[in-house]
Formats: structure tokens, C-alpha cells, sequence
């Protein structure tokens, strides 16, 4: 059933971006204003997956524990700043940025880690083939969510804090007079990959599996892949958009239950 | 009973106040002087120094909610978060009739509601949960003449039947006067008693 890889070429993907180029032209022609950010992206994700496939290459050619640890270390950091940089709120520097690497952690790096050891049994368990590209969806996927969930939370109580404190002021728990924003919370951060969940196969074919099947597996072993990461993923954002909600709500409110957005946001210059 | 000890909030003299079983007081002073963050100390919503006893229990003797729950404040702008009226009850509404509603109102559509109505609304809500002591913000403030002499009947039978106590701030001094046995001023950081029936 194995077929060979057809390589593409330099020349191929000249083809390619000649597309671009053409919807640049078109765009600066009719003044649509979205030349220059669509040529730094082109740009910046040539020179970037050029970059990832270089070191990948001697990754995967060496496959040391600390090479690996030290790219996982590299792309927790960046996900974890980018789910501070989609906040419309900021949260206090040091203590955002732990908040949103802990959560990366306790859903993807130990999720990983599960699948690798327990489920896939790679030999040795960081085989970087199977390591990276897992650990990379799973920090893309729950990255969104964890972003999602946290700025639907911080923005909703910024906008509704006096019905929060009304609602303390009646005597209720700090938890149950967030409870409602909370639950919104969790539904805006998990309703991404539940919509991938409903649409696989149907509406759109999953990358990975897109990936696989093009590169020569069977169709049902991509498909057995590709389920496995859905329920990887799907655990992983849930677990992390859940432990990022408490630990935010734990924040917001002091232990006397009053509403502390200063303890939660920077404060504004 | 209420009895404030030494509390203090920013820019405010420490505040010693006692208040008997029945009784209330009526608090007046500029926008600004302070009224709603003394409200709010009491009440526990801000961070303050000084001590509050209701009934003998000290404030941090109990969690937050529960001191809460026996010292309710009542904030000048009422909020309501869900559809209906009676989604906001925890407990049964009393004294319905007494604000001049009729029991109707509980199945009420809170966007169709008057700022009048709601600060009425609002009352009926805090009595609900029978509070030892009611923190009244402007409780009148949005009110027609009929209706203030209703919620000022109201808050005195709650107060003698309960035996509860309550701090009413508002601007009109005669009405100070009717609802409230000691009148207190705010001005310039201190509290200072400006009439007693």
C-alpha cells in the first residue's frame, strides 16, 4: 500500500507563491490595503517552517533528551505569550504569564507525555518524530482555547462587575455569583475543537491525517491518528481552559469575597 | 445592633458609631464625602481597618458572605442579571403589596421595568433575606412622593418588628428626620452628629 513520497521541488512551490504574488497585486490595485501584511506572513512563514524543518532535521538525527526538552521549552514559552498577547485586558505581567504556561503544561506537556508512554509506546518515549508534531498540536489547540476561555471570563466580569457585587452584597458565595460568567467561559474555550469534533470528516479533513494520508499511510491507520489526537485535544483544552478559569477566579476575588480587579489586571497607564 | 469601632477607610477620620435594636440613622453630606465607602466597609466590600459588631458578632468572626447575608447593603443603582423579577429571590418576597405592587410583579420582565420600579424592586429583594441590618444607599432617590412615604412606612415596621437597625444615607433632611432617631453629617473626613429625636 506504500507508495513512494513525491517530492516537491524549489520550482514547485515558485508555482505556489506565484498565487500570492497575484493576490497581492489584486489587492494593492484595488487598494484593499492588505499587500504589506500578506507579504510579511508569506515571508515570515517561509523563513520560519524553513527554520523549524532545519532544526527538526537534526532533531530528529540525534534524538537527545535535552535537544527535545529544550524546543519544548521554546514552544511552551511562546504559546504561553501569545495567550497573553490576545488578551483584551492584561493581566499582571509575571502572574498571567504563569497562569497561561501552567495551564500549557498540565494539558499539553503532561497529556503528551501520557499519549507517548502509555498509548503510542514510542521506544524511547521522546522519539522526537512522534514527540514534536504531538505535543505541537496539542500547545496549538489548547493555546486557542486557554486564550478564548481566559479573555471571556477577564472581559465579561470587567464589563458586569456590578452585577457581581450585587450580587455579593445578597449574600451570595463569590463562586456562585460568578457562576453564570464562568460557565460562558468554559463554553467560548471549548467551542473550537468542539466544532472540529462535529465537522471531522464531514465538512473538512483534518490536517494531520491530510498530512498522512498524503504521505503515503493507509487511509484507516491516519484516521486511528487523527481520532487520538481529537480526544487528546479535546481533554487537553478542557483540563487546561477549566484550571485556567479557577485559578483566574481564585484571583479576582480577595478571602473577605470582594471583587480585586487589582490584583488581576495591570494597571492602566 | 450595629457598632462601628475605630473603622477606617481613606480619608476618613476613624469612625465610632453605635446603633440600638429598632432604631436608625440617618447619615446626609456632599457627593464625594464618603457615605457609600462607609456603607461599603461596613458591609465588607471594601478593605478597611477598625472593627464592625452586629449583634455582638464581630465581622471577621464569620465568612464574607454570611456577615453579607445579616449586613445587606442596598447600592443606590439596583443590577438584575436575569429575565424575571422573581429569578433575583432567593427566598420568598414579603411585603409585596406594601411598595404598591401586586403579586403579578414576580413574573415581571426586568427590561420592561422603570428605574422607579427597580429601586423598589430592590427593597422587596434585600428584605427577603431578612437582614439584621440594612445599609440604605439613596433608597429614595428615583421615587414618586407616594411611593417614598411607602418605602419609608416599610423600612420602619421591618426595623421595630425585627428589631432591626439600618443606616440611611439620602440628601433630604426632613426625611432624615422622619425615618432615622440620630442624624449624622459627613463632612471634611468626620462624622459628626447633627441631630438626635
Amino acid at each position: 500500500m506504500k507508495t513512494d513520497l513525491i517530492l516537491l521541488t524549489a520550482p514547485d512551490l515558485m508555482l505556489a507563491s506565484m498565487l500570492v504574488l497575484a493576490l497581492i497585486g489584486l489587492g494593492v490595485r484595488l487598494g484593499l490595503g492588505v499587500g504589506r501584511t500578506l507579504t510579511i506572513a508569506a515571508v515570515r512563514t517561509t523563513v520560519q517552517l524553513l527554520l523549524v524543518g532545519l532544526i527538526l532535521e537534526t532533531v530528529f538525527s540525534q534524538a537527545k533528551l535535552t535537544w527535545i526538552m529544550s524546543i519544548v521549552l521554546v514552544m511552551m514559552t511562546v504559546a504561553a505569550w501569545e495567550i497573553l498577547a490576545r488578551q483584551k485586558r492584561k493581566l499582571k505581567g509575571w502572574w498571567g504569564f504563569g497562569v497561561s504556561a501552567f495551564s500549557l503544561f498540565i494539558s499539553s506537556f503532561l497529556i503528551t507525555l501520557l499519549a507517548l508512554i502509555i498509548i503510542i509506546k514510542a521506544d524511547p518515549w521522546y522519539t522526537p518524530q512522534y514527540a514534536i508534531p504531538l505535543l505541537g498540536m496539542l500547545l496549538g489547540n489548547t493555546m486557542n482555547g486557554i486564550a478564548l476561555g481566559m479573555d471571556r471570563l477577564v472581559q465579561t466580569a470587567w464589563q458586569q462587575r456590578s452585577v457581581i457585587e450585587q450580587r455579593l452584597m445578597l449574600g451570595q458565595k463569590d463562586r456562585d455569583a460568578i457562576r453564570e460568567i464562568a460557565r460562558d467561559s468554559m463554553r467560548a474555550g471549548m467551542i473550537p475543537i468542539i466544532n472540529a469534533m462535529a465537522a471531522a470528516g464531514v465538512v473538512s479533513l483534518p490536517g494531520m491525517m491530510t498530512g498522512q494520508i498524503l504521505a503515503g499511510s493507509p487511509p484507516v491507520e491516519a484516521v486511528k491518528y487523527q481520532i487520538l489526537i481529537m480526544f487528546l485535544v479535546t481533554s487537553g483544552t478542557g483540563f487546561a481552559v477549566i484550571t485556567v478559569l479557577q485559578l483566574i477566579i481564585r484571583r479576582m476575588f480577595d478571602s473577605r469575597e470582594r471583587l480585586r480587579f487589582d490584583h488581576l489586571l495591570r494597571e492602566p497607564r | 445592633m450595629l457598632r462601628l469601632e475605630d473603622l477606617k477607610i481613606p480619608n476618613l477620620e476613624p469612625v465610632n458609631l453605635t446603633i440600638e435594636p429598632g432604631e436608625c440613622v440617618g447619615l446626609c453630606g456632599e457627593s464625594g464625602s464618603g457615605k457609600t465607602l462607609l456603607l461599603r466597609a461596613i458591609a465588607d466590600m471594601d478593605e478597611h481597618g477598625g472593627q464592625v459588631y452586629a449583634e455582638n458578632i464581630a465581622q471577621d468572626q464569620v465568612r464574607a458572605h454570611e456577615w453579607r447575608r445579616r449586613v445587606m447593603l442596598l447600592p443606590a443603582e439596583s443590577q438584575w442579571w436575569f429575565d424575571t423579577v422573581d429569578q433575583h429571590f432567593s427566598m420568598p418576597a414579603k411585603h409585596i403589596e406594601a411598595l404598591g405592587f401586586s403579586q403579578e410583579v414576580m413574573g415581571w420582565n426586568i427590561s420592561r421595568c422603570s428605574s422607579g420600579e427597580k429601586q423598589r424592586l430592590s427593597i422587596l429583594r434585600m428584605l427577603s433575606n431578612c437582614p439584621r441590618v440594612l445599609l440604605l444607599d439613596e433608597p429614595t432617590a428615583n421615587l414618586d412622593s407616594s411611593n417614598i412615604t411607602r418605602v419609608e412606612g416599610l423600612v420602619r415596621s421591618y426595623l421595630s418588628e425585627h428589631h432591626a437597625v439600618a443606616i440611611w444615607v439620602g440628601h433630604d433632611v426632613a426625611q432624615l428626620e422622619r425615618v432615622s432617631q440620630q442624624q449624622y453629617q459627613l463632612s471634611d473626613g468626620i462624622l459628626k452628629q447633627v441631630g438626635a429625636a
